[in-house]
């Protein structure tokens, strides 16, 4: 994995500080071009990977990939799926199984050999693979290397402690598509300990580490010793703290960390982005 | 020592979550969950150890639970609270409390009478900006108070085909009990209580059975006014967004779960805060926890309830009895509403 990771959030009115910054991103990110157009700021000074959910204005944007091969040549996604609150929101207002027949493609369903929806009631992992396939549709033709599960379904999994999902996750994801997966997660600890314990070694496992402790659940010294101590590869988000931190301030503390194998960070700005580069590649060497 | 046995009835998209919160607490074993719609039992069945249920009278029956989370439709909250009390277990109920005030009533007095912990779900009171906000309101810093204004915005309805509880009146559905309820209960518990409503508007949008959206003038019982301002289908927001906004003779205080903004005539040095704006984040207030699952708030509150059940200390964050005042302002709005002849 390269050592900075491009995130998505800003674009996405997804603001952990301020509703009011939420809402000042939407207006700024309205159009797909101006999405591009930082995304083509970011590559301008060295960053190649683009860690995004799969929110449906994603597929313009690997539309615009797919259209300029050559220009984004040796460009990486890494999805992050499902994009939460699609789901969460169609569970309140259409139930389970209104949400499985929203987000799963009629044909999808409908070719599935064995006997659509009435089958997969009953075949979870089936059911699974079918919407891992539906969220990675929109991918189709570009390299997708490491392929995320996001925080609320990984957290929501882990505490139901239905643990052995993730080996299938994890089983589908290196068969079908060839790639590495990986977790996000607001648990970090408890995640390596469930990961290992169905065998699963080694994993990329992204979640927030900042010097403030900021969404570090159990606290940050817990966080530092499985750091220090466990065989996993992290990669640090949310390393501004929602921005209460200094970009200086928030990079020497990961310096510290020398296990971190990439941060995830997002910005609008060229400068910004360009700052916070400069500062992992100075501190984080 | 021993362990707390927990139970869950209702698997929604809350309930859920509920459960594995409850499921990562070190001082509980989730022992049993609830349900009637066999897609979420057989996902439960096949992985997980948890003892599973179609009837929640079985599951008391069977189980010796010390406490139960009801996350079902609101209409069955009566029933199953009931029920939970009189089998002498402690319980968490999802908002809004009850479908009117008779059954909430009753079952507040059964809950105390009992001397069962008892807490409603309204996980604002556990977001550290509402409660920052609280706390200065109590301290005076911006005097004596002369208008609030409570919002919530959202864009949980977005077509006119809607098929769950949510959309049906019977069911507790809508967005003044669905929606609303949160904004009213956050007024009552940070300014004061509402004794009465007046100008209520409330609006089918995309909706036809249920109101999409709550507008009301709202009169506390320290004879502030204010207004009240919530609609969940607007789909200018990404997510839920609650908001309070007061205005005191000496400044003014907006706080929503990410921020609260604090203008000031004067400096405050008490409360170390300057004259014009100060802003404090989320990420100086939230209250730790141990595990995270789409908020702190829902953790902070499991652990609250979970607390008080350890201590028999009855709580005073989201007891029965502010639940119900808050299923009381519901009924006067719904009564005004009529009054207004748009309900």
């Amino acid at each position: 994995m390269d050592k900075v990771l491009f995130g998505d959030n800003q674009f996405f009115a997804v603001s952990h500080m301020s509703d009011e910054k939420s809402r000042q991103q939407a207006i700024r990110f309205k159009d797909d071009n101006s999405i591009i157009n930082v995304l083509d700021q970011a590559r301008c000074v060295g960053i190649n990977t683009f860690m995004c959910t799969t929110h449906e204005r994603i597929s313009n944007i690997c539309d615009h990939i797919r259209a300029n091969k050559e220009k984004y040549e040796g460009y990486k996604i890494y999805p992050c799926m499902p994009y939460a609150h699609k789901f969460a929101n169609a569970v309140t207002e259409y139930g389970y199984i209104g949400t499985i027949k929203k987000y799963i493609p009629g044909n999808l369903l409908g070719s599935f050999a064995k006997g659509g929806l009435a089958f997969v009631r009953k075949d979870f992992i089936s059911l699974m693979e079918l919407l891992v396939d539906a969220e990675m549709k929109m991918f189709k033709g570009i390299d997708t290397p490491v392929i995320f599960l996001q925080n609320v379904l990984v957290d929501l999994i882990l505490g139901l402690k239905m643990i052995t999902v993730f080996k299938e996750y994890d089983h589908y994801i290196r068969k079908r598509y060839n790639a590495e997966p990986g977790y996000i997660t607001m648990n970090m600890p408890a995640m390596y300990d469930a990961l290992s314990s169905v065998g699963i070694n080694n994993p990329i496992i992204c979640s927030s580490i900042n010097k403030l402790g900021f969404r570090m659940s159990g606290g940050k010294e817990i966080y530092e010793k499985y750091l220090a101590e466990k065989q996993f590869r992290p990669i640090a988000m949310q390393v501004l703290a929602a921005g209460a931190l200094k970009p200086k301030e928030a990079i020497e503390y990961l310096g510290k960390l020398p296990r971190i194998e990439s941060v995830l960070f997002g910005a609008s700005s060229r400068n910004h982005i360009q700052e916070t580069k400069e500062l992992i590649e100075k501190y984080m060497a | 020592m021993m362990k707390l046995k927990g139970g869950v009835i209702g698997l929604g998209k809350m309930g859920i979550s509920h459960a594995a919160i409850v499921g990562t607490h070190p001082s509980v074993d989730l022992v049993a969950v609830c349900d009637t719609t066999s897609i979420v039992l057989d996902v439960f069945k096949k992985f997980s150890n948890i003892r599973l249920y179609h009837d929640y009278i079985k599951m008391f029956e069977n189980e010796n639970l010390d406490f139960v989370v009801i996350a079902t439709p609101t209409r069955l909250h009566y029933p199953m609270v009931k029920y939970a009390l009189n089998k002498k277990v402690n319980v968490l109920c999802e908002k809004p409390f009850c479908m009117n005030s008779i059954e909430g009533s009753e079952l507040e007095q059964l809950a105390v009478k009992n001397g069962l912990i008892n807490q409603v779900s309204y996980h604002n009171q556990f977001i550290g900006t509402f409660r920052e906000l609280k706390r200065l309101i109590k301290s005076g810093v911006i005097g004596e108070l002369v208008h609030f204004t409570g919002e919530a915005y959202g864009n949980v309805i977005t077509d006119e085909k809607g098929g769950t509880w949510r959309s049906d009146p019977k069911e507790g559905g809508g967005c003044l009990f669905d929606y609303a309820s949160h904004v009213i209960n956050l007024v009552q518990e940070i300014i004061g209580r509402p004794v009465r409503a007046n100008g209520t508007l409330r609006k089918k949008i995309l909706s036809k059975g249920v109101d999409d959206a709550v507008y009301s003038m709202l009169t506390l019982e320290n004879g502030l006014s204010g207004v009240l301002m919530v609609n969940w289908c607007d789909q200018t927001y990404r997510k839920m967004s609650t908001s309070l906004t007061i205005q005191g003779k000496k400044g003014k205080i907006i706080c929503d779960a990410t921020e609260i903004k604090i203008y000031l005539h004067e400096p405050q040095i008490r409360e170390g805060l300057d004259k014009g704006w100060t802003i404090k984040y989320i990420t100086d207030l939230a209250i730790p926890v141990n595990f995270y699952l789409r908020g702190e708030e829902y953790s902070a509150q499991i652990d609250h309830f979970i607390e008080c059940i350890a201590q028999k200390k009855q709580t005073e964050i989201n007891s029965f009895e502010q639940a119900l005042y808050t299923d009381k302002v519901i009924e006067m709005i719904i009564k005004d509403s009529k009054l207004q002849n748009n309900g």
